[in-house]
């Protein structure tokens, strides 16, 4: 593949799509156009579903008809079983779309005499495909011919030639086999077949069953060479390659609520990014699942599809039990914007879970998809393939810009711990609810451990479950350091309230004071204004008397100097002046 | 005991008698090759011979040629050819080869007691 990009002058190989869901991304777009490819495995790993799906597809979807040989079952039984994967062969047959021929060898009516061929079944094949076109052919299974004639010189030497032969005729063929001990085929089928090989398996694994897929040897192009799991549901087969993506995908910037409020705050007060992964971890009871509810009922309310599988409760008791909380999902759910996806996760396997997920997603077009609890997975499986599955789903909720939050229980299982610090990795957002005990209390807590791509709040919030909804609060440190929570939290808030309560107070009283103050002051002053004012006056007073005495003395003196002279002559002295101003 | 052993030897004498005095089943034989290739020639070739020296004047033998009526193909089951299916007697019975080994052919045919 790497060769053929480098020098684009060489021609891709082309391929053929299947129509399989999965096995296209798989492959690079499908199976070798206009070559066989061969698909073993043991009984009852759905060989004969898969190829026949590659057929009923390629009439269906691509245009292309096709031609079912099986030498294990008549028509009538195929067109029953694919029946109930709604197939009508029948149909197909009659608009000339599909032909089904059935190559019936019974080991008790054949007797080999002789040189003989194999000329007999490319006549039949030839004439199957002529008579509609067809550009697929399906062989299932040829390794009967290996059981009915007993010559296997002959045998392979026409294996050889029939396979030859197809692609002379240029029609893209899968061949099925039997696995075998020490071969891929019981009869080295690949030996012939070597452009494409796919192995179906079907192991059991802790009483769960899987299916898997892998791609052996794809000639000529590069493939996922991984073992993938799938699935045979009512809509046939289902591969997921999802670890095959890479990381690619585009992203938004689009912020989306949580649903609340505060938490919305403690993450620049808009929310999670669009399309973003947000694990919520905490211990049982911690209030995950209200949370969710939350998460839920924001989407709903924003117009949006929300998906929740729920595998803890059922449909009923979630809503019941959220109503208790102040929200009602109930509209939702019946107006079709929120599916509650109520099933115990050990009713399958983890694949079988991937694939409903894959499903439901694809067919609802959610834009918020809730797994409560995603913790749950881990019993059913080894923590590896818990992990590789919880990575699909990421990656593949990513790619859709699904919003996806999980939530994951905490606590003894340290195992789902270390597994989650795996996934957590995977994570944009992680909220951790946790309990915390004080005071004869247990109270809740909440922080947001991480948070890519935006500010968030490093603050540990308390989270409070009320009849409204959830509520977080600030988180208050007590006096030892340790954190306060519940009614020890409201003791404090009290006695902050009444303290602040008290200095309000106090400055009241102060401010008055002050006025007092400014009061005496002032009226302290005027005292000494107006005493200043009275001495003053009195200083003017005296003086102006003193003006007036001196006035009067000077008056007096020359009076008396006038009297003194007439008193020499009388002979009689007059009195002092001088003291006469001084008693005054 | 000796009666009942005595009974059941009479039985089988009357059978083989029976079989030894009935008149000889009518064989209907079909005879499928592809092309006229040497293969198909000696398939004729062998599948007259058969029937000339066992099944004298009873026997119905046709040749198809599958690439001329490929729809036969399919309806009678053809896989290796060439094939010379005995259509009756019952049991229907597919010869695959081109005869060459007379004596299983002649088994095939319930024409020889099987070894």
């Amino acid at each position: 593949m790497k060769k053929t990009l480098a020098k684009p002058s060489f021609h891709a190989l082309a391929k053929t799509p299947t129509g399989i869901q999965g096995l296209d991304e798989l492959t690079g777009g499908g199976l070798p156009r206009g070559r066989p490819s061969l698909l073993c495995g043991g009984a009852g790993c759905g060989k004969t579903l898969l190829a026949m799906e590659f057929i009923v597809r390629g009439a269906q979807d691509f245009g292309e008809p096709g031609v079912f040989m099986t030498f294990e079952e008549n028509p009538a039984e195929l067109a029953t079983n694919f029946a109930s994967l709604g197939y009508d062969l029948p149909a197909l047959v009659a608009r000339k779309k599909v032909v089904l021929d059935f190559v019936h060898i019974d080991r008790s009516e054949i007797e080999e005499t002789g040189e003989y061929d194999l000329e007999g079944l490319f006549i039949r094949l030839g004439y199957a495909i002529d008579s509609i076109g067809a550009k697929r052919v399906v062989l299932d299974t040829i390794e009967a011919l290996f059981s009915s004639l007993s010559n296997t010189t002959i045998l392979r030497a026409e294996l050889r030639r029939l396979f030859r032969w197809l692609k002379e005729k240029g029609v893209t063929a899968i061949i099925t086999g039997e696995r075998g001990d020490s071969s891929l085929s019981r009869y080295g089928l690949e030996e012939y077949v070597a452009d494409c090989v796919i192995l179906l398996d079907h192991r059991v694994e802790g009483q769960v069953a899987t299916r898997r897929l892998r791609i052996a040897k794809y000639r000529g192009s590069s493939h996922g060479t991984s073992e993938y799991p799938f699935l045979i549901d009512e809509d046939g087969v289902s591969i997921l390659p999802i670890t095959s993506m890479g990381l690619n995908h585009s992203v938004s910037i689009e912020r989306v609520s949580s649903g609340v409020d505060s938490l919305d705050a403690m993450m620049g007060g808009k929310g999670f990014y669009r399309g973003s992964s947000v694990l919520l971890s905490g211990t049982a009871g911690a209030g995950k699942t209200s949370l969710s509810a939350h998460f839920a009922d924001a989407a709903t309310k924003r117009g949006e599809r929300c998906l929740w599988f729920a595998f803890e409760e059922s449909a009923n008791q979630i809503i019941r039990n959220m109503r208790s909380i102040g929200i009602d999902l109930e509209p939702a759910v019946r107006s079709g914007a929120l599916i509650l996806q109520a099933e115990r996760p050990t009713v399958c396997g983890l694949e079988m879970h991937l694939v409903t997920i894959h499903k439901l997603v694809k067919e609802f077009k959610p834009q918020v998809v809730i797994i409560d609890p995603v913790s749950n997975f881990a019993p059913l499986g080894t923590e590896a393939e818990t992990k590789a599955m919880l990575t699909r789903i990421i990656d593949f909720f990513k790619m859709h810009h699904i919003t996806a939050l999980f939530t994951s229980l905490m606590g003894a299982e340290t195992f789902m711990e270390s597994s989650l610090v795996g996934v957590s990795s995977l994570m944009d957002t992680w909220l951790m609810l946790r309990d915390v005990e004080n005071g004869a209390e247990r109270n809740r807590l909440m922080h947001l451990l991480k948070s890519r791509g935006m500010a968030h709040s490093n603050q540990v919030r308390e989270f409070l479950v009320t009849d409204h909804g959830v509520e977080l609060r600030d988180v208050y440190t007590g006096p030892s350091g340790g954190l306060l929570t519940g009614s020890a939290r409201a003791a404090v808030e009290a006695q902050e309230k009444a303290e602040a309560l008290a200095r309000q107070l106090g400055t009241a009283g102060k401010k008055r004071e002050l006025a007092h103050k400014r009061q005496a002051m002032e009226s302290q002053i005027a005292v000494l204004k107006a005493t200043f004012e009275i001495e003053q006056a009195e200083a003017i007073r005296i003086m102006e008397q003193d003006d007036t005495s001196a006035a009067v003395l000077a008056v007096d003196r020359a009076h008396m100097s006038g009297l003194a002279q007439s008193s020499l002559a009388g002979g009689r002295r007059p009195p002092t002046p001088r003291k006469r101003g001084r008693a005054a | 005991m000796k009666s009942k052993l005595s009974k059941s030897a009479n039985t089988t004498i009357s059978f083989e008698q029976a079989l030894a005095t009935d008149v000889p089943p009518r064989y209907v034989l079909r005879l499928y090759v592809a092309g006229m290739t040497p293969r198909s020639s000696r398939a004729i070739t062998n599948a007259k011979a058969i029937c000339e020296t066992h099944l004298e004047g009873r026997y119905d033998l046709s040749v198809i040629d599958v690439y001329q009526e490929p729809v036969h193909a399919v309806n009678d089951q053809i896989v290796g050819l060439p094939v010379l299916v005995k259509e009756l007697p019952k049991p229907v019975r597919r010869i695959v080869g081109d005869l060459a080994d007379t004596d299983r052919a002649l088994v095939a045919l319930d024409l020889k007691p099987r070894r």
